[in-house]
């Protein structure tokens, strides 16, 4: 294998690339913009926070009047704009044993957030990264808008915030000292925990943090470490929870032991969102062994039992009447049909005179956002108060919901938040842990409810299905017109970023706000989302949304893979009708020269151009998105003996032989962190493109299990796979979660549509060959095999 | 109810449960031993592997009844006490090349390496990218990448 991926981690790896070119939130150094406010908050213990709502510099600087909305304010800006108004809820606590302790008010589901969090810390702290304790902080209703863990936002949103209280707190530290030396605090300085002297005098924190603590409320200004003498930000840390993940000690949801909360699973409809009537057969199951409770709730028939396995048996033996809902009786091509219905026209005519038009028509499938862990929450609901445990990137709506459906007040119910295994967009709703609290209500008992893997995509939330038109006109070389109407299935935002749209949007410059007036919150999240890092004349990209009838949810990216994939095959398409290179038409319409400096990063390093074998090419794409961008060349095989090769039940199909990813993820915390998101990101839109997809027949989804659902797996996976992080020379962290997704879905379309001399329209492109036999509906979910010894190894 | 025994993580336990209950929820529902992971029940997704007498297996798709009493069974939290040292050279390859990122599918991802390293050496070859495509550990967050990296390395040590 290809091990050049370690050296991208080293210096070597990193690529210098041109400071910010206007629209991304560079800021010039210097004093003032590293001058903060914030409180010690009174107590025998040292707690500071930042406000970043007082003397507060706007992260825009000014920009030109530009066609795209996310140059002026983009997702991330609103985002951050909604945390600031509780900056100063959010505390850092230095204790006597000289450890610092931080409630993260975001979710941790393997993005790396705590590591990158404790190296803020422990860089504006100057204490050592094993003195840090993160943990996740329990629904906090005061936190108002600031408790979303999601749109790549976390790092962006807390960065300063997080800095400007553990600054207060060192500079309290440094006080204390000195008046303790009977010196000024500026000549004394912090090192790995401890405050020292000139003379060799060092006092650990430990014991100066009663000292630092204040009997009142302190309003106290501060100055922030500049970037040049940074020491742990942007150097690569290993994850913090490693050794914990790698020796199974790592608690998830249903590996903690709540006192008296059983296995319980719930019997579901045959039909996507389909209800149950009753169950027919209650006793028989109640005497089942292990079997303690059964109950019905909106969306099926729960049952507790000593194990999952006996919840598994009753389910199976449950005899259900089921409404079906109203979407049985669909499948694909209906739901197609009502997208087609609902597309907006394209502004520039079909065939003007003497112009030229690339005229492409894309469609992609349902998909599912489920992680590996299944959704699963614990419940312990009594008379008067409630408890829940669960992965919930969303905690103080959960706790809304929950409290509403139980007829409580809000403060009766405690959410606590656990790391997640994964989300991708899935646990941004609290589906489990309401289904839990429902069950745990009606049978009176505590549940540790866990969805069968069947259930996820089947009744899971759905990436929507969605079309993509993309009209470019042309005139003697030159690109006119770019339009992209992308009509999708409804995306539900019920989560909470619809709420922070509203509440938010105010903030947003003027002529900001005059556009996306009047806009739903799916238009608007678009809108704040899509751009076209290219001079394509008039650019417009619109989003036309139909039909509520699904369970749907904002998937890793939202809608920026399938836009990508179909603006960036039309770039291909446009570069062919012109006679000119993919890579040459692209650096020659880039209007950004961050984004520049990565596509000819992966150009580079990728060895563009390079001749290849007939079947095989490469293909490159870029998107820019949370205050950074991300460019990926890939090169394909689709010859025969490659596509047609044989593993038991799997998909193979064409092999991606290589890919090579440049990130601009603005300032870098944590090189290894973002490398590894970048990794994954790939995986997905690998899959998107090519392999993984729901397919509705009837109105139930036929995927059951991972051998239908054909997310990446290894037989999939890149040799060769190299990361390049660039440097910008910009002083705030973008997003990076998302960031790969859309880029690597692009590339592999664009490659592939090379390598066989046709563009696909249907994605992912296995959609129409349906290779397995769909397990049964009723019952809804499939015996566990007893042959598993005979496949050992 | 049937007495179940069988030899847990070097020691042996005892267990009343029925003769069909699968062994995953044998360990996580009844002795609380929770480092492999339900992610499918259906012998699939493999992030419950763990090890029966040195080889790899599903207990998601293994009768409790279908085991022997000297049936030793080692699962994440036993895999370190099968060396010498704190943790096993695959565990310390999967850190040194950072691999996890949620970690649910980890367990398992490293008791399948473990035992794909023990067969191709038994065989007397070394691990090829066809033996690391052959792996059928799904990882949801994508970290294969570094799995094929850490799967050398951990073998270099073994």
């Amino acid at each position: 294998m290809h091990e050049s991926s370690t050296t991208a981690r080293s210096t070597t790896g990193h690529v210098d690339s041109p400071g910010g070119t206007g629209e991304v939130a560079s800021s010039p150094p210097g004093l003032d913009r590293r001058r903060f406010v914030g409180y010690v908050l009174g107590g025998a213990t040292l707690v500071t926070a930042a406000d970043l709502t007082l003397g507060r510099v706007p992260a825009r600087g000014a920009v030109p009047s530009l066609p795209q909305i996310p140059e002026i304010y983009d997702l991330e800006d609103l985002q951050t704009d909604a945390a600031l108004a509780t900056s100063q809820l959010i505390t850092v606590t230095i204790r006597e044993d000289g450890t610092a302790a931080f409630e993260l008010p975001r979710m941790e589901v393997g993005q790396g957030i705590v590591t990158s969090t404790a190296m803020i810390l422990a860089e504006e702290l100057d204490l050592p990264m094993r003195k840090i304790e993160v943990t996740l902080a329990p629904a906090r209703p005061e936190l108002l808008m600031n408790q979303l863990t999601g749109g790549s936002n976390t790092t962006v949103s807390t960065f300063t915030p997080i800095r400007v209280a553990a600054a207060i707190a060192r500079q309290q530290l440094l006080e204390a000292a000195a008046a303790r030396l009977g010196t000024d605090a500026d000549r004394l300085s912090t090192i790995s925990g401890a405050v020292v002297d000139g003379a060799g005098n060092a006092i650990p924190y430990g014991e100066l943090a009663a000292d630092a603590a204040s009997q009142v409320v302190k309003q106290v200004g501060v100055t922030l470490r500049p970037r040049e003498e940074y020491r742990v930000i942007g150097t690569g840390r290993k994850r913090t929870d490693a050794k914990a993940a790698v020796t199974g000690q790592k608690d998830f949801s249903t590996d903690l032991q709540v006192k008296g909360a059983k296995p319980t699973m719930v019997c579901r409809p045959p039909t996507h969102r389909g209800r149950p009537v009753r169950l027919r057969n209650e006793k028989q199951i109640l005497k089942m062994k292990g079997v303690t409770h059964v109950a019905q709730i909106p969306t099926g028939i729960a049952v507790r039992a000593k194990t999952f396995g006996q919840c598994i048996d009753a389910i199976r033996k449950m005899d259900v009447e089921w409404d079906l809902g109203d979407l049985a009786g669909e499948n694909d091509e209906s739901i197609l049909a009502g997208l087609r219905a609902a597309e907006l026209p394209m502004a520039v005519p079909q065939v003007p005179i003497l112009a030229e038009q690339v005229d492409l028509d894309f469609e992609f499938m349902f998909r599912s956002s489920a992680a590996l862990e299944p959704y699963a929450a614990i419940a312990d609901v009594r008379e008067d108060r409630a408890e829940i445990w669960a992965g919930l990137k969303v905690p103080i709506l959960a706790q809304q919901n929950i409290a509403q459906e139980l007829g409580m007040t809000q403060d009766q119910v405690k959410v606590n938040v656990v790391t997640g295994g994964g989300s991708f967009g899935h646990k941004l709703f609290s589906d489990h842990a309401i289904e839990a609290a429902q069950i745990s209500q009606a049978m009176g008992k505590p549940v540790k409810l866990m969805w069968h893997r069947a259930d996820e995509p089947r009744q899971g939330r759905l990436h929507p299905m969605c079309t993509s038109r993309v009209r470019a006109t042309m005139l003697a070389g030159q690109v006119l017109s770019f339009e992209q109407r992308h009509t999708s299935v409804v995306t539900d935002f019920s989560h909470g970023l619809g709420e922070i749209i509203t509440s938010t949007i105010d903030e947003a410059p003027t002529e900001v706000g005059r556009y996306l007036g009047g806009l739903g919150f799916a238009e608007t999240i678009f809108t704040l989302t899509q751009e076209l890092p290219y001079n394509l004349g008039a650019i417009t990209q619109l989003l036309m949304e139909t039909d509520q009838r699904f369970s749907t949810g904002s998937m890793r990216n939202i809608y920026s893979p399938d836009v990508c994939v179909a603006a960036e095959l039309t770039m291909d398409e446009i570069a062919r009708r012109m006679g000119k290179d993919p890579l040459e038409l692209r650096l020659e319409l880039c209007r950004n020269d961050r984004v520049r400096a990565a596509i000819e990063a992966v150009a580079k390093r990728g060895n563009w151009g390079r001749s290849m074998p007939k079947g095989t090419a490469q293909g490159i794409a870029v998107h820019k998105e949370y205050k950074g961008c991300t460019a990926v060349l890939v090169e394909i095989d689709c010859r025969p003996r490659t596509v047609n090769r044989k593993v038991r039940n799997a998909v193979t199909g064409p092999r991606v032989t290589k890919a090579v990813i440049a990130v601009d993820a603005g300032l870098v915390i944590n090189p290894i962190g973002l490398e590894a998101q970048m990794q994954g990101g790939f995986m997905d839109g690998l899959a998107l493109t090519l392999t993984s997809s729901c397919h509705l027949e009837d109105g139930r989804f036929l995927e059951a299990s991972w051998d239908n659902y054909f997310y990446t797996r290894q037989w999939n996976v890149p040799p060769e796979m190299e990361v390049i992080v660039m440097d910008p020379d910009v002083d705030q962290p973008g997003g990076a979660g998302e960031a790969a997704v859309g880029s690597s879905a692009a590339a592999v379309a664009c490659a592939y549509a090379r390598a066989t001399g046709s563009v696909p329209t249907r994605f992912p492109i296995n959609h129409d060959t349906i290779s397995f036999k769909p397990k049964s509906f009723i019952p809804p979910v499939p015996k566990s095999p007893t042959n598993g010894l005979k496949f050992t190894y | 109810m049937p007495k179940q025994t069988f030899v847990l993580n070097g020691e042996r336990v005892t267990v009343k449960v029925a003769n069909d209950e699968r062994v995953l929820w044998v360990l996580r529902d009844l002795l609380g031993v929770t480092g492999p992971k339900y992610g499918c029940g259906i012998n699939v997704c493999k992030a419950c592997t763990s090890h029966i007498n040195g080889k790899a297996f599903n207990p998601c798709s293994v009768k409790v009844g279908d085991l022997e009493p000297d049936d030793e069974i080692t699962t994440i939290e036993g895999l370190a006490d099968t060396v010498k040292g704190d943790l096993h050279p695959m565990q310390e390859a999967w850190i040194d090349r950072d691999v996890p990122q949620c970690g649910y599918c980890q367990p398992g991802q490293i008791m399948a390496a473990v035992a794909l390293v023990r067969k191709v050496q038994r065989e007397g070859g070394t691990i090829t990218e066809a033996d690391l495509d052959g792996i059928r550990n799904i990882c949801r967050c994508g970290t294969y990448t570094r799995i094929r990296e850490a799967v050398r390395q951990g073998a270099r040590r073994m």
